[in-house]
């Protein structure tokens, strides 16, 4: 047992920690978009940004370095999340499906010509990519999904409808999950495609967050024409390689060192805030709610942690990332409304105001932690994971 | 980083578990927490047999020279199949004050003897304001001809009526620092004026009030220097705090697996309870639990381990433990339905024990301070 970190992963950290304090914009820290909270011009500069950090190599830091990847070790790749997270740099939700899930997707299951078209775009910060596998009929229960994919020669044609596509009116590709064999048993009729967004057919129509941002999106593919080799992997095999897919690095480490970040500002505002003449910092509630943070998130770090150093003894966590992934959701709701009772009337203004604290962080907070918990599995699906995966219940 | 256990730890567990399962019976833990005394002399001599008591004492002691880190994988299995006995007391309590405060004659008379099972040692650190704080520590110890005279009340002393010797936490000056003036006292147990009573708990663990009645003591008895125990006395507690995580979390561990078990075999509306998602997610939130209270309190005990600050860590590990294992025994309690409602099943053992483990050494509100404080609040 040892919980230290070598020299070399501590001087890694110092070079990511240092690289992100000269290279995050200043523009971006004014406009401080919180995750859903992307604009225009926030999503301009996380773009450039990205390239900034491809050509670190950061972006693709699992991938074989012939497909322009790092190679890096898995408490490396700990260490990046977590400053990446902590530091609140310019990234959004689409960057990590594209880096966390997609590219070792491709890596795994893609042709070599897959590999070498889009891991290296992804690499060097040129590409993008939205998800499409929600559909409005297939949620939790995803393998109900009814866009269809027909072989047609030697293209595909695609017809359906996708929903909650994150970023799809920005996004380069879309990797799309869409049923290829209606009569097959439903888990066995799914396969994964690469669509380029600019694909004639596509509609893409806005839907607007809680924090009223346009931030997903409805998808339409209305007779939309692939070429063949854009399947990834197996056709009809889609299924088990989204479900690999999703236990990849799903430690939950970002979101646990996002929400440190945001513990160590409501500390320090407990402490130069002063109510009725004392110190915030002397209420015993105000002091007993921010020690149960500290708590709890050192409890969720902790639980990440576990998953990279599983992966780094060559261990498969899956049910381990549900736990992880259930715990710091509920974690970072119960953060946001800690924040609540601790800032008061305060902490229901928004940023516009000359009365906001901590650039209204709670407020928004509020807001976008409830995603967390449904977004990519629900809590009660996590929750089936860990319970049938994990202990070995029973389906039936 | 390595979460995990060393090759050597792996088999310790095992052969722990092994062991316990086959000479601590849960028939044999249910006759002692009804016992009086409250431990078995065997089942004590066979675990000294095996090292158990000396594994974290230097082999010049008599001890296995294994740290401490050990000694909490060995409380983890102690925790899962319920080790009734003075061994916390005596080992960790006990044992580790002598080894962090004793003198070289202290030392060389005392370890081995717990190492080898001969002695059972208790700590009288609490009294009737129930604090774990410096300021509590009013039994009072008198200079009087080269001796001391110690009289005061103890309460919440774990294994006192079957301890050979008591160590007693006294003051021995009155300064405006409670921390200052706390000077620690080895006591032989059958000294005159030491008064044992035996209180009924919720654990059925062996509490008790010990009265110290004028009580003349060597100064040789004297652990640590006069004035100076506090500091030790600091340091054992936070061994200690983890220490009990570490029962916590084999405790629950054992929780979850009775619970897990009971919903695969147990049937209604013809199919297992365990297929309900009601069931399934109790149980996947008590592995969470489980799991959380393990790798916290892993990193709190290896920074003790190490002799790392480690206040922050350890309070973070109690707080969260204590909680957590009271919330894993509350859901199997409800999974198991009526039949853990009865003395027969196994359950009730545990849920004692959680809400024993969540009080002592301080509770989730007392480390919270701790915690607070440790942020500058």
């Amino acid at each position: 047992m040892d919980f230290k970190f070598t020299e070399d992963e501590e001087k890694f950290r110092r070079e990511v920690r240092q690289w992100l304090e000269q290279e995050i914009p200043q523009r971006w820290i004014e406009l401080d978009p919180g995750i859903w909270e992307e604009t225009e011009e926030s999503w301009a500069l996380a773009r450039e940004f990205q390239r900034k950090l491809g050509r670190k190599g950061w972006l693709a830091p699992s991938c074989p370095k012939e497909y322009g990847g790092l190679e890096l070790s898995h408490m490396k790749r700990l260490i990046l999340a977590e400053e990446l997270a902590y530091s609140r740099a310019p990234l959004s939700i689409e960057v990590e499906v594209t880096v966390n899930w997609v590219t070792p997707s491709i890596v795994l299951f893609g042709t070599e010509e897959q590999k070498k078209n889009y891991v290296g775009s992804v690499a060097k910060g040129d590409i993008i990519f939205c998800l499409g596998y929600s559909e409005p009929n297939a949620g939790s229960d995803l393998a109900s999904l009814q866009t269809r994919g027909v072989e047609v020669g030697e293209e595909y044609v695609i017809n359906g409808q996708k929903t909650w596509c994150s970023y799809g009116h920005l996004a380069d590709y879309c990797w799309l999950a869409a049923r290829t064999d209606p009569d097959a048993p439903r888990h066995e009729g799914i396969s994964i495609f690469i669509v380029d967004m600019k694909t004639p057919g596509i509609t893409v129509r806005p839907l607007i967050n809680v924090l009223n941002r346009h931030s997903f999106n409805e998808v339409f593919f209305d007779d939309v024409h692939i070429p063949k080799e854009n399947l990834v992997g197996q056709k009809n095999k889609g299924w088990y390689q989204l479900v690999i897919a999703l236990d990849f690095e799903r430690s939950s480490i970002g979101y646990a060192a996002a929400n440190q970040r945001t513990i160590e500002e409501l500390i320090k505002y407990a402490k130069e805030t002063t109510r009725n003449g004392e110190p915030l910092a002397k209420d015993p509630l105000v002091r007993n709610d921010l020690a149960q943070l500290v708590v709890e998130n050192e409890v969720a770090r902790m639980m990440a942690y576990r998953i990279a150093w599983m992966f780094s003894k060559g261990l498969h966590p899956s049910y381990e990332s549900s736990m992880s992934m259930v715990f710091i959701s509920e974690v970072m709701r119960r953060t946001a409304n800690a924040g609540m009772r601790i800032l008061g009337h305060y902490g229901e203004l928004d940023r516009d105001s000359k009365w906001a604290v901590m650039n209204a962080r709670i407020m928004r907070m509020c807001l976008s932690s409830l995603s967390i918990g449904v977004g990519g599995g629900s809590n009660e699906i996590q929750r089936n994971i860990i319970a049938i995966r994990g202990l070995g219940l029973p389906r039936k | 980083m390595d979460l995990g256990l060393s090759e050597e730890q792996e088999m310790l567990r095992k052969s722990a578990r092994d062991f316990l399962q086959k000479e601590c019976p849960k028939r044999l833990v249910r006759q002692l927490d009804e016992s009086d005394e409250g431990y078995s002399a065997e089942l004590w001599h066979k675990m000294a047999g095996l090292g158990w008591m000396g594994l974290a004492f230097p082999e010049e002691y008599g001890g296995s020279g294994r740290n401490f880190l050990d000694l909490v994988i060995l409380l983890e299995e102690m925790g899962y199949n319920i080790v009734p006995g003075p061994f916390f007391s005596t080992v960790v309590l006990g044992g580790l004050s002598v080894l962090a405060g004793g003198s070289e004659e202290q030392k060389s008379e005392f370890l081995p003897k717990i190492a080898s099972g001969e002695i059972i040692l208790s700590v009288a650190l609490t009294e009737p304001t129930a604090g774990y704080d410096a300021a509590s520590i009013k039994t009072k110890a008198i200079a009087r001809n080269g001796k001391y005279v110690i009289k005061g009340t103890k309460l919440f002393v774990f294994d006192a009526h079957v301890a050979d010797y008591i160590l007693c936490v006294a003051r021995t000056k009155q300064a405006k620092n409670p921390e200052e003036g706390i000077t620690l006292f080895l006591v032989n147990a059958k000294s005159p004026g030491v008064k044992c009573t035996l209180l009924k708990t919720l654990a059925r663990d062996k509490q008790c009030e010990v009265v110290f009645d004028d009580v003349t003591v060597s100064a040789n008895s004297i652990v640590g220097r006069r004035d100076a125990g506090w500091p030790i006395v600091k340091n054992v507690l936070r061994r200690a705090t983890v220490a009990k995580c570490a029962e916590m979390v084999g405790g629950a561990q054992a929780v979850l697996d009775m619970a897990v078990s009971y919903a695969k075999e147990r049937v209604q509306f013809g199919r297992p309870i365990g297929s309900f998602q009601a069931i399934q997610h109790y149980c996947a939130n008590m592995a969470t639990d489980v799991s959380g209270s393990r790798f916290i309190t892993y990193k709190a005990a290896w920074k003790v381990s190490e002799n790392l600050p480690a206040d922050l860590d350890v309070a973070i590990a109690k707080a969260w433990s204590s909680e957590a294992y009271g919330r894993v025994t509350l859901s199997a309690h409800q999974i198991l339905g009526a039949i853990g409602f009865t003395m027969d099943h196994d359950m009730h053992l545990y849920y004692r024990r959680a809400k024993a483990a969540a009080i002592v050494f301080g509770d989730a509100d007392f480390q919270c301070a701790t915690v607070a404080r440790e942020l500058g609040l």
